[in-house]
């Protein structure tokens, strides 16, 4: 029997077969294209090159002023010692919840949270924490002067410690989150509850049952994000300006003083900087890496002991303890930033303002309008491409059969990889080079390059589960591809298609070094008029803008949930799809 | 040129390993079932009838309806409507934009309605237009699904387990409809199915994969 290729799929000839195929290939280059620009134009700088200036390397001056800098050493410390310290907690708390509590009352709450804890901008976290645990914190005000004895703030250094601890608590609670999410996705994926029932029956406990026979298929899925988490807890901005010590500042936070120097000679050591972040981070991976196999050894001996798990219930309590605790600082620290925003004169110690006034709203109504508009102008086009490139993608990969391999999700995921403030500056030197100017349109080009990964990855799963039967018997029906994607499959899909949505935009609403750096000050959005507070202290300011930046990232959600409801509310078929 | 629906010496394989070969030629009005344990590739044979065969397969071989040769042809111009076990009417639209979806284009919109009003009276559906079809019961989605597929007016019936969701009173019923009206119809019929029940009630050729 000679056989040929089955060319059924491929002879499509409609218009759409030569602009469809083309998609993937487009996202990539959005998506990769500044990624790769930003990287080149950090290399040459840092050697000394930048024909824009009139320097021309190559030349190691930058690198020895960048090791010349007296903060170097502890800044590469806290980078280190903040991404990995906030890494591990942020996985082992979500391990440990999920192995003691997966299925119960208490996860399914937690559970229910996390969209909205999804969405608090990373900033508004931050500024939520600083006001509880401060000095003249929430914390300190319910417990002053009863138990501490307080009559006045206590001298303290809490916020912006010089350990980083404060910061790493402000990155914990935004990563349990996520990597919550991620494992949920994933435990649909590994067959888990069964593996756990069968670990219980076998006579394991609860958490070392799940440890020994859940936790290493979930672990496989969960990877790339996890290595994203470390990435950003490595390179962190906005969190390090507003949480993170000062003196000296994290790498991160030092690079980007350089790159607003007016000196051109800083600007060039900022470059190096951004390349030595860069090694620190794929370094750290490395060390990651290396160690999943050390984790993997020691874990293989651990099943082989046959332990039953003693401790299962002191570990169960912890991560139990941790999860709560990290959902309810942001909670509460929405909580108090709300308080803030509303407070007239709030002494200490005393728990709540003398008085409630809309004053301060009404101060700063005109900068809050003026930046949500440039927020808005941003996120809705970014999102926009993104959700219709996305869609692209997918529909060619369905139509056409071009999927993305393992390799492609790698791709996907570098954007998320390779630290911010490691190509950012490049892309700013690059787009001076190429004579293009600062403002909206490079800053959504920049937006896009991370809305976009997160937009395909919250899409993907829903519209690959998507029963493709029902795309052959509408053909069958005599539709077209086109009917079939407008008529059929986009409008059962509706809930997701809108969730990507808002997530596109929380995460377009909470970048803050792209719109920083890329803007060239000129672009100020919700995020970059929130931090640029941070230093001034303005607890009333904060708390205003803090609120909207989250209201900017949590309506879509809402909305996202209530149009579906509205639009499909006589078709039961849909309800929990 | 033979009316009916020819597969002409059609062989699919899967990574090189031969599953189904059929040669065949089903006449209008007559059904042809294919029987066999799952996973011997009989719906992969029905894929390769509608277009969709997936890419991991590779497949020789002709189809040809009303002598016309559609294998090269894009699923929704080859006519060839199908119904699977579950009904899949569209969450989305009521019984009646499910009916209109399948109605070939052309026509009043009076015109339409009537005809999509009239196919519901003829499944003892009448006044069902307007309904969600989640709160329709199984024996009334497996109607309006049926219909469906006629009005879109095919060349030929493919039913891929269509009525193994069914319970054993309401499947005979069902089953009965569908041959029924195919026959009125003069569409060829190709039936993959598990059941033997469901070969007797064709009462026609049955071609048996897998038992060699």
């Amino acid at each position: 029997m000679d056989e040929i290729a089955f060319p059924g799929r491929a002879r499509r000839s409609d218009m759409r077969r030569r602009f469809l195929p083309v998609l993937p290939a487009l996202t990539l280059v959005v998506m990769l294209g500044p990624v790769i620009a930003g990287l080149y134009g950090t290399v040459l700088p840092a050697f000394g090159h930048l024909p824009a200036a009139g320097l021309s390397g190559p030349t190691l001056d930058p690198w020895r002023a960048l090791f010349d800098w007296p903060g170097i050493g502890r800044a590469v410390a806290l980078s280190v010692t903040v991404g990995m310290g906030a890494t591990v907690t942020a996985l082992t708390l979500v391990m440990l919840l999920t192995a003691g509590w997966s299925g119960t009352r208490a996860f399914k709450a937690l559970e229910r949270l996390l969209s909205p804890l999804l969405s608090v901008p990373h900033a508004a976290a931050a500024f939520g924490l600083a006001f509880l645990i401060a000095p003249s914190g929430w914390i300190a005000r319910a417990t002053s002067p009863w138990l501490t004895g307080w009559d006045r703030p206590p001298d303290l250094l809490i916020v912006q410690d010089g350990w980083g601890l404060s910061m790493m608590a402000g990155l914990i609670i935004k990563e349990v989150p996520f990597l919550l999410l991620m494992t949920l996705a994933a435990l649909g994926q590994s067959d888990a509850s069964r593996a756990a029932l069968v670990s219980q029956s076998l006579g394991y406990g609860r958490v070392t049952g799940w440890l020994k026979a859940v936790f290493p298929r979930v672990y496989r899925q969960i990877r790339l994000p996890v290595y994203v988490t470390l990435a950003y807890a490595m390179s962190v901005v906005d969190v390090a300006l507003i949480l993170g010590p000062n003196t000296p500042a994290p790498l991160s936070v030092q690079i980007v003083r350089w790159m607003s120097d007016p000196e051109i000679a800083a600007r060039l050591v900022g470059a190096a900087g951004a390349l030595l972040q860069l090694g620190l981070v794929v370094a750290a991976l490395l060390v990651w890496w290396m160690g999943e196999r050390v984790v993997a050894r020691l874990g293989c001996l651990w099943v082989e002991s046959g332990a039953r798990g003693r401790l299962d219930r002191p570990v169960a309590a912890v991560g139990l303890g941790g999860g709560a605790l990290s959902a309810a600082a942001v909670l509460l620290g929405l909580a108090v930033l709300t308080v803030w925003s509303f407070a007239a004169y709030w002494g200490f110690p005393d728990v709540l303002p003398d008085g409630l006034t809309f004053a301060n709203w009404e101060r700063h109504l005109r900068g809050v309008v003026a930046a949500a508009t440039d927020t808005v102008l941003i996120a809705s086009p970014v999102v926009a491409v993104a959700v219709v490139l996305t869609i692209g993608c997918l529909e060619a990969e369905y139509r056409h059969g071009l999927t993305l391999s393992q390799r492609g999700m790698w791709l996907l995921y570098l954007p998320l990889l390779i630290p911010q403030v490691a190509f950012l500056p490049g892309f700013q030197i690059f787009l001076l080079n190429m004579g293009a100017d600062t403002g909206h349109l490079p800053v959504m080009v920049a937006h896009l390059v991370f809305v976009l990964p997160y937009v395909f990855l919250s899409l993907a799963d829903p519209f690959r589960a998507w029963d493709a039967r029902v795309g052959t018997v509408a053909a069958a029906l005599g539709a077209s591809p086109n009917r079939v994607l407008w008529g059929v499959r986009l409008p059962m899909l509706l809930r997701p298609v809108l969730t990507a949505m808002a997530v596109g935009i929380a995460v377009s609403v909470g970048q803050y070094l792209p719109t920083l750096l890329i803007g060239g000050g000129r672009v100020a959005t919700l995020t970059t008029e929130a931090v640029a507070l941070s230093s001034g202290g303005d607890r009333r300011a904060i708390g205003v803008f803090g609120l909207i930046q989250t209201a900017a990232a949590l309506v879509p959600f809402a909305l996202a949930l209530a149009i579906p409801a509205i639009v499909w509310r006589n078709r039961k078929g849909l309800r929990h799809g | 040129m033979a009316d009916g629906l020819e597969l002409r010496e059609v062989a699919i394989a899967k990574g090189g390993q031969p599953l189904v070969r059929l040669d065949c030629v089903i006449a209008p009005g007559d059904v042809l079932t294919v029987m066999g344990p799952s996973g011997v590739g009989k719906s992969t044979l029905l894929a390769y009838v509608t277009g969709t065969l997936p890419p991991a397969f590779t497949a020789t071989g002709r189809v040809l309806l009303d002598g016309e040769d559609i294998t090269d042809a894009p699923p929704h111009q080859r006519r060839a409507g199908i119904l699977f076990q579950d009904d899949l009417l569209f969450p989305h639209l009521s019984v009646g934009a499910n009916l209109a979806f399948g109605l070939r284009k052309g026509g009043s919109r009076a015109d339409r309605k009537a005809r999509v009003d009239e196919a519901l009276e003829q499944v003892n559906l009448g006044g069902f237009a307007d309904r969600d079809p989640a709160t329709l019961s199984g024996g009334q989605r497996a109607r309006v699904s049926l219909m469906r597929v006629l009005l879109s007016e095919p060349g030929a019936l493919l039913l891929d387990e269509a009525f193994s969701r069914l319970d054993t009173v309401l499947r005979a019923q069902v089953r009965e409809l569908v041959f029924q009206r195919a026959r009125e119809m003069r569409l060829p019929v190709l039936m993959v199915t598990h059941d033997a029940d469901d070969a007797a009630a064709a009462a026609g050729v049955v071609v048996t994969f897998g038992a060699d």
